[in-house]
């Protein structure tokens, strides 16, 4: 099993550690889940998310293997730009979601699902060696760090030690030199707050969050940033309706079904530099059939349960979908979830009911997603 | 936190405390650590008959959903109502305000298939 570059700091912050794609992960601090959300949602946290893939592509055609691998165009991307897209597979599944950084003209990183990195490092040498392309795909995971430090707050705190990143602009990044080590800090994140996620040198991660860490005392009650964990991640994620692999997304499950349909460049191959993708021929059939037969909704629910992944939603009497993923939303105080259900019953307002067991909770679709933070004055 | 040595224990990670023919029923530190923030906990209604290994309730939280046993037979008298207003009771006091409800005892044999706080605890050290 994996384990983090910033294992010590877990363990001097009390973490509960967990398996997670054959990593070991911080599940929750002592505070506890529903502290760490909030935490987020008010102030800050910091998360460790080393276990996600980070692979560097270099090489005179790297860009023509990344638009081949990615259903979003890479052409038009600028140095310091990141961008979010799948991978498909042939069949327009989906093989994983990441976010892609232009370092410059060819030089890129990707950043990937931890539980898919081994099988996409396999899949882009595949389609690199089927193109006979020049560039080299370097997995940088194990000697590197990354960390997310999501909130309100985060800039304020960043602002202590740099001007220019709290200047950057959403999926921007900057590479910054802090003494002998190399930075790269995107505004990018997954909770829907405000925040920057960093990729740093494994060995130099004890050193940076000290300094981050200086003067704050994590245990603090008003404490600007705090540890958080995987299941906060996970339930600050589902309210800012993102998708995640596994749950929303997934090879069996058709690409144009996942909401996510501005990440998908269908016209991608009639552009001037742009290319085909894997996927593109099958997408096109689903949308020449009118589109996928089921899609993605956001249902609010009456009451105080959590729906799971899994649950059936009913129109009615007539089971319509599936559940991916749903909790008692921590911001909102009722049921979430998200669910892929049958397209005529994706519009708002739907009356639907999800099936958690013993009992039916009642709701209706809704919009995702179903917290957006307040713009900052 | 220490096991308390006045009750036994389930595998299930149900402690049974035993005063008289009143048993009361909750959930171990150990089992909520791993259930992490419990949101909703919901027990069967006082009247309930129960019989050994019999579901009586189920705690979720914002990780999983998991159902509640109870080792003996038995009626159920009394919930705990705390757990309506603030289900959290039973993070921050498993063994005390957040336990989860009180049986009258008609069969106590099944409390033979639990185990004694120590056993408990080299069972499921942290």
């Amino acid at each position: 099993m994996h384990k983090s570059p910033l294992r010590s700091f877990h363990a001097d912050h009390g973490a509960q550690m967990v398996e997670y794609a054959g990593w070991e992960m911080p599940l929750r601090y002592p505070a506890g889940v529903l502290a760490e959300h909030h935490q987020v949602r008010n102030s800050g946290g910091i998360f460790d998310v080393s276990h996600m893939g980070r692979v560097e592509f270099k090489g005179r055609h790297a860009r023509r293997l990344l638009e081949r691998l990615c259903t979003r165009r890479v052409y038009d991307m600028q140095e310091g730009q990141a961008r979010y897209s799948l991978v498909c597979n042939e069949q327009g599944g989906v093989k994983d979601d990441v976010l892609v950084y232009r370092m410059d003209d060819d030089k890129f990183m990707l950043v990937v699902n931890a539980a898919n990195r081994e099988k996409l490092l396999k899949h882009f040498e595949e389609v690199r060696a089927a193109g006979d392309l020049s560039c080299s795909i370097d997995d940088q995971t194990l000697k590197t760090a990354m960390v997310a430090i999501q909130g309100p707050k985060v800039m304020d705190l960043i602002s202590r030690v740099s001007s220019e990143i709290p200047n950057l602009k959403r999926y921007r990044f900057t590479v910054k030199n802090l003494m002998i080590v190399k930075l790269i800090v995107s505004r990018t994140g997954y909770t829907g707050e405000d925040g920057v996620e960093v990729i740093l040198p494994a060995n130099a991660i004890g050193m940076a969050l000290k300094l981050l860490m200086k003067d704050i005392d994590p245990n603090a009650d008003d404490a600007l940033i705090k540890p958080a964990g995987l299941a906060a991640r996970d339930s600050l994620r589902t309210e800012a309706g993102m998708p995640l692999y596994g749950h929303e997304l997934g090879e069996e499950i058709n690409a144009l079904s996942c909401g996510i349909n501005f990440a998908i460049n269908m016209d991608k191959a009639d552009e001037e530099r742009g290319e085909a993708f894997i996927g593109l021929e099958a997408l096109q059939k689903t949308q020449g059939e009118g589109g996928s037969a089921r899609t993605l909704v956001g249902l609010k629910l009456d009451g105080k349960r959590s729906p799971r992944q899994g649950h059936a939603v009913y129109a009615g009497d007539q089971q319509i979908g599936e559940v991916t993923s749903g909790c008692l939303s921590p911001t909102l105080g009722y049921p979430i979830a998200m669910a892929m259900v049958a397209r005529e019953h994706a519009e708002p307002g739907r009356t639907l009911s999800v099936d958690i067991g013993r009992v039916r909770l009642e709701g209706e679709t809704v919009p995702l997603p179903f917290y957006k933070a307040p713009k900052k004055s | 936190m220490p096991v308390p040595n006045d009750r036994v224990y389930s595998e299930s990670h149900e402690w049974h405390k035993l005063e008289g023919d009143t048993l009361t029923l909750g959930l171990t530190q150990f089992a909520v650590d791993q259930l992490t923030d419990v949101t909703f906990a919901e027990m069967r209604e006082p009247g309930t008959t129960v019989e050994p290994g019999d579901v009586v309730g189920e705690v979720e939280s914002v990780k999983t959903t998991s159902d509640i046993y109870c080792a003996v037979a038995g009626e159920i008298v009394e919930v705990n109502s705390k757990l309506g207003e603030d289900p959290g009771v039973l993070n921050s006091d498993p063994f005390g305000e957040g336990w989860l409800l009180k049986l009258k005892v008609t069969d106590k044999s099944g409390l033979d298939t639990c185990v004694d706080a120590a056993t408990y605890e080299k069972n499921h050290q942290h």
